[in-house]
């Protein structure tokens, strides 16, 4: 089955339109973790990314095969696809400051 | 799942949970069956001490001996990597993947593109895991080394739990699972896996002693089962992994009652008559140059002409010296070699570990199965070790040895020091025919004696044959024992020439004597026949002169009575008339 796709139109032309983040969460089942990880993403992205990211879920109870790709051990994990290179966060991500290192996303302007 | 069917083995009498076996040779025996089956396995050890392959080669066992499939989730090495690895082994993972019997995973984490958040477990693993399990229905889980994870992750308290949890999720699967983990400093391990792997614990040991590595196995636990707890050597090569227990094998091989000729047929003489046991174990010890390979060489060569198959150990001469200096003594074995029956092996002992050497014997015996083996000499292979290593090493081929009913022939150099009787390897309790080749020294020369010290189970000589060798082979001469002495070489070789020289003049003087009688006879005869000619002579002679004496008394009487007539007138004439008949009778 195809991964959940959420917010998939919620992107917003900006000035630098290679901007785009796409980012891809990683999940196993609708468990606590995975549901306060996708709460916690999508709050900084709308701060800080507001209209120029892509959340991918995967869900991998239904696509196991999906996890040796992006090397995934740890659940949640997070991939940032793009902008390249490539970075994870694992973790729930209730630390916004380190999920904003992680994704490198402190130099974006709001 | 972790279905720990109880089981009763006649073995110890005690409840075991059932054995997986590994496979690997050797360790099926110290552990009594394998590893526990259904249950995580921990291999510990230091770099290069041979986890990796000793977890590859559970697998690949496991996948092409028992029909279990496997899954190797490596947390270091890439699949490339692994597949060098595989074939090392002689196993090719490429094919053994496309057939369905091997899946891999390498699971990889670089810390410095990964941020951690919060909480999270360790699912992700869990999922490969499971779903590389369920891609082959794998029975067998090597996960290799899964410490690795501590460096890529820094929250150790999630990782610890996740790892209890992988470890009870395991059993759960009811897989037979191998989890490596480096050596610690102070524990087995350097994030104390042995904590969450609770049933079985095997550590490696690599270490090097007097410039000689050897790798040594121990089974640090094993939960509800017995299991050799000494430290075991190990090898690693191109087949795998070797493990020879020291003790694994009893005191209960068979016995044979069939003989085996020793090539020297005076040797057979002083074994009653028939030579060793097949499948005993012989031991020739000697001084330098007493002859101890020319007998190992006799003994092979006797194997041969019977058509067996002989296999020869040579730690001190290349083969080919071997067989040229065999040729001294009338040996013809390059014929033996090119015939196959004879397959030579050279190396220095001290070119590899004990259990190098040990494994490669038992290596060659399966490779050649012969049924005669020879090593020439054992006393060079405690240059590789220790005393003790090498009785150990020693006991355990002669037990191999005798379980595969192989007749053992062993050459041992003693040293000028010493008791002669007495092997440098101690293992003379081992040994079932012992044959020591001495010098004897007498009269400025040095010669080889030759006798029995012990055969178990026959009536052997008791004495000392002198020992030659001559270039028709070896020869037994039984030593001079005559006039209260006891001689050898030369010293036997004059005396009996003396004797021999004293016997023969005193023959010849019978001779003579008996001449001279025979001779004296025969003159007597002709004398008697002389004497008897000389008297039918004179018998003839008398007789003749008889006759004419009465020849000459007719005449007289006839004349006389002529006289007579004439002169008185006539007498009686018809006495006249008949004289005169007996006178014509006697002229006629």
């Amino acid at each position: 089955m195809k991964a959940v796709l959420p917010e998939k139109g919620k992107k917003v032309k900006t000035d630098t339109p290679e901007e785009i983040w796409s980012l891809r969460l990683y999940v196993a089942g609708q468990t606590p973790k995975s549901i306060t990880a996708f709460a916690n993403l999508k709050k900084i992205c709308e701060e800080h990314l507001a209209g120029k990211y892509r959340i991918e879920v995967i869900d991998l109870l239904k696509n196991p095969q999906l996890a040796k790709g992006d090397q995934i051990i740890a659940i949640p994990t997070l991939v940032r696809k793009l902008p390249e290179p490539i970075k994870k966060i694992i973790g729930d991500m209730a630390n916004t400051e380190r999920v904003l290192v992680g994704l490198d996303i402190r130099s974006v302007p709001k | 799942m972790a279905k720990a069917k109880m089981v009763k083995t006649k073995h110890d009498d005690i409840a075991v949970l059932e054995k997986c076996p590994t496979g690997i040779k050797g360790l099926d025996e110290i552990t009594r069956g394998g590893l526990p089956r259904g249950r995580p396995t921990l291999i510990c050890g230091s770099a290069g001490s041979g986890k990796t392959l000793f977890a590859m080669e559970f697998l690949m066992r496991g996948a092409i001996d028992y029909g279990d499939p496997g899954v190797f989730m490596s947390f270091e090495e890439t699949p490339e990597d692994l597949a060098k690895n595989f074939i090392s082994l002689g196993f090719d993972l490429h094919s053994m993947m496309s057939r369905g019997l091997i899946a891999t995973d390498h699971v990889y984490i670089d810390r410095s593109e990964v941020e951690e958040t919060g909480e999270y477990d360790l699912e992700g693993l869990f999922i490969r895991l499971g779903s590389a399990i369920d891609s082959i229905g794998a029975k067998r889980v090597v996960l290799d080394t899964i410490e690795t994870l501590f460096s890529g992750l820094s929250n150790t308290k999630i990782l610890r739990a996740e790892l209890r949890r992988l470890f009870s999720w395991l059993k759960d699967r009811g897989v037979t699972a191998i989890v490596t983990g480096e050596r610690g400093d102070k524990l087995l391990t350097r994030h104390g896996l042995e904590e969450y792997v609770a049933d079985c614990v095997i550590l490696l040991d690599f270490r090097t002693q007097e410039q000689i590595a050897t790798r040594r196995l121990r089974v640090v636990k094993y939960r509800g089962s017995s299991h050799g707890s000494d430290e075991y050597p190990f090898l690693i090569d191109e087949s795998g992994l070797s493990i020879l227990p020291i003790t694994s094998l009893g005191l209960d091989y068979p016995v044979y009652n069939e003989r085996i000729p020793t090539g020297v047929p005076k040797l057979d003489g002083m074994l009653e008559g028939k030579g060793f046991y097949r499948g005993s174990t012989i031991l020739v010890s000697g001084t330098a140059g007493t002859g101890k390979t020319s007998l190992a060489a006799t003994f092979a060569v006797a194997a041969c002409r019977r058509g067996e198959h002989c296999l020869y150990f040579a730690f001190e001469e290349s083969p080919s010296q071997v067989i040229r200096n065999m040729g001294s003594i009338g040996l013809d074995l390059a014929r033996w070699v090119k015939e196959g029956l004879l397959t030579f092996h050279s190396a220095r002992p001290s070119l590899y570990g004990l259990e190098m050497h040990l494994l490669t014997f038992h290596k060659m015996i399966n490779e050649f199965n012969p049924q005669v083996f020879i090593v020439d000499p054992i006393s060079n292979l405690s240059a590789a070790g220790t005393v003790a290593e090498v009785k150990s090493i020693l006991t355990r081929l002669i037990d191999y040895l005798k379980m595969k009913n192989i007749t053992t022939f062993l050459t041992d150099l003693t040293h000028f020091i010493g008791n002669l009787e007495h092997t440098s390897e101690e293992i003379s309790s081992l040994i079932d025919t012992w044959l020591l080749l001495r010098d004897i020294e007498l009269n400025g020369e040095r010669n080889r004696g030759l006798y029995i010290l012990k055969s178990r189970g026959m009536a052997h000589s008791n004495q000392i044959q002198e020992f030659l060798l001559t270039n028709q082979g070896i020869g037994l001469i039984d030593i001079y024992t005559g006039s209260g002495n006891v001689l050898t070489g030369s010293a036997r070789a004059t005396q009996e020439a003396g004797e021999k020289a004293s016997e023969q003049v005193r023959r010849r003087e019978a001779d003579r004597r008996l001449r001279e009688q025979e001779r004296k006879r025969n003159a007597l005869e002709t004398k008697i026949a002389a004497l008897r000619a000389e008297f039918e002579v004179e018998t003839q002679e008398v007789h003749l002169m008889a006759e004419e004496e009465q020849k000459r008394q007719a005449v007289q009487e006839e004349d006389r009575l002529d006289m007579a007539q004439l002169r008185k007138g006539n007498p009686s004439a018809p006495q006249a008339k008949s004289s005169k008949k007996k006178r014509e009778r006697g002229v006629g």
